[in-house]
């Protein structure tokens, strides 16, 4: 891309009906860049991501991922992109190296890079001969590494990551967060929702929804001096608390 | 008097050839009217404990007892006299909000009216949605419904497994808010919890990984136990700065929390000044050093190595 803007967004909304789900967001995320994306549950974080990731149409406003239009282009962005939860990651019943494999077959990696692909996410990882083991028997921590670094196997553009570390135990939960720097050097964009407000100032920009806008989107030391207090954690409740609609 | 006794409790799951040892024979005490956090990671074997204190579950050794009765030989009377709010959202997905209350307290033999005071503060936040189905709450006021029920007896004891997870901040500390309120009302609490910072609302806390408990004490009982000195640090580089950290051979561990890194040395005699060394070797700007004290995730990290 010439203007190394991974996502762009001008007014984006989406309405379920009368209720306005996403409303009017507008927000630039560059390359490489680890864009924090809070707000309490409810605030539209979620509707705002499946529009992103191309699954589901906006109701008006204009956004494009990776250069892709986001109503027009939605199978070259999927493409392009790669997404990991807490709740969605890998396939317990299959062993690593079929989870590998499968994914990267989606993406339409060759046997050839697959292969090699596997060779160094295990030496990475740590994880050397263990490609037989069943993902299922894998501690989270190392699950979760592995969930990211198959989300990556296809070196997309930019990758979501929607409370990735969510239950995870503080060492994992550090090492998964330097996983995402190395990530980032390499100039995959990181799009990231936590509840952990100390995950919030990892982030380069974080932006803060409250029901359906962006009310705040800064560095997090900016908008810990913006709000006079010393963690993120203050300015999310102080946003968060100005909410009208309860998540109902 | 003791409310929960926990001695020596072992769990072994088997699965096909794989053996898993969920809980590796662990022994605590809960008082009458504690909130008592129990904080660990998925996988640390907080639900297993859970379901054999509420007699979902039978212990492979070990006794425990709660309010005076065995787990094993008095299941019926322990069923009677706890509250029960699972990690997964258990109540009836195709019942209204009020139908769900009204099963529950139809089962223990009681009515919505006859504890009303006990619940009322917590229900009257979703009483204007009385008559929706419960599948189709939100996050937040599931969590309250199954809060509701689980009181509607009025229990003595409350268990609580991992009810803030995946909420965010703002309800967390709303819901915190509510359990001491239930705790003046004289109702034991015992409540499990991967975020670690909550373990500074509980009255005590065990920290719990891989089955065994790390340690059992008050918050901050565990923090004074914290045995080395601490610094945080933070420059202009931050992620160069873990690297040339972790890099001393001196460093016992240096760990990124937010905005700062917080470091602790093998030899306490090595402190700041070494620091300062590896900030000019680096020529880091913008650079900030301070001791401080730890909270409880620097604790846990430091129990797990």
């Amino acid at each position: 891309m010439e203007n190394n803007q991974v996502i762009t967004a001008k007014d984006l909304t989406k309405k379920f009906g009368d209720f306005v789900a996403v409303d009017h967001i507008s927000f630039e995320v560059e390359k490489g860049e680890i864009f924090g994306f809070l707000g309490a549950n409810g605030a539209g974080k979620t509707t705002a991501m499946r529009m992103l990731c191309g699954l589901s149409l906006p109701t008006s406003g204009v956004a494009t991922v990776a250069g892709f239009d986001i109503y027009k282009q939605t199978e070259m962005i999927k493409k392009r992109i790669g997404y990991m939860s807490q709740k969605f990651s890998l396939y317990e019943d299959l062993t690593v190296f079929e989870n590998i494999r499968f994914y990267g077959g989606i993406y339409g990696l060759r046997d050839e890079q697959i292969r090699q692909k596997t060779a160094s996410l295990m030496k990475q990882l740590h994880l050397e001969g263990e490609e037989k083991t069943m993902v299922r028997s894998l501690p989270l921590g190392w699950k979760q590494k592995l969930a990211f670094s198959i989300a990556i196997v296809h070196d997309p553009a930019i990758v979501f990551l929607d409370e990735p570390t969510g239950g995870v135990d503080p060492v994992a939960r550090r090492e998964f967060w330097s996983m995402i720097y190395d990530a980032s050097e390499r100039g995959i964009t990181i799009f990231v929702t936590t509840h952990y407000m100390d995950e919030a100032e990892y982030c380069d920009r974080v932006s803060i929804m409250v029901d359906g806008r962006i009310d705040a989107l800064d560095s997090p030391a900016n908008l810990m001096k913006n709000y006079g207090v010393n963690s993120m954690d203050e300015v999310f409740l102080q946003l968060a608390r100005k909410a009208v609609r309860t998540a109902e | 008097m003791k409310t929960i006794t926990v001695e020596q409790l072992v769990k072994n799951y088997q699965n096909g050839k794989v053996v898993t040892n969920a809980l590796k024979g662990i022994s605590f005490s809960v008082d009458q009217g504690e909130i008592f956090g129990v904080i660990g990671p998925d996988g640390a074997g907080k639900t297993s404990l859970f379901r054999i204190l509420t007699t979902l579950l039978e212990a492979d050794s070990g006794t425990a007892t709660v309010d005076g009765f065995d787990v094993v030989k008095d299941f019926k009377k322990i069923r009677n006299c706890v509250g029960y709010m699972p990690g997964r959202f258990s109540l009836y997905p195709d019942l209204t909000v009020q139908e769900n209350l009204e099963f529950f307290a139809s089962i223990f033999n009681t009515s919505i009216e006859e504890n009303y005071d006990l619940i009322k503060e917590i229900y009257q936040q979703i009483e204007p949605f009385k008559n929706r189905r419960a599948g189709q709450l939100s996050g937040g006021m599931k969590q309250k419904l199954a809060l509701s029920c689980a009181l509607i007896h009025k229990p003595t004891v409350l268990f609580l497994d991992e009810p803030t997870t995946g909420v965010d901040a703002v309800s967390r500390k709303e819901f915190w808010e509510m359990l001491h309120r239930l705790k003046i009302q004289g109702i034991t609490i015992l409540v499990s919890t991967a975020y670690m910072d909550e373990a500074t609302l509980c009255d005590r806390v065990a920290l719990i990984q891989n089955g065994q408990l790390l340690s059992v004490n008050t918050p901050k009982g565990i923090i004074s136990e914290y045995p080395n000195s601490l610094w945080a640090i933070r420059a202009n580089e931050m992620y160069a700065l873990l690297h040339a950290i972790k890099a001393d051979p001196d460093i016992e561990s240096c760990y990124p929390f937010g905005q700062y890194h917080h470091v602790a040395f093998k030899n306490p005699e090595s402190n700041q000044k070494k620091l300062e060394q590896i900030i000019q070797n680096g020529k880091y700007t913008d650079v900030e050093i301070k001791t401080i004290t730890p909270n409880i995730e620097d604790c846990f990290m430091a129990l797990m190595n």
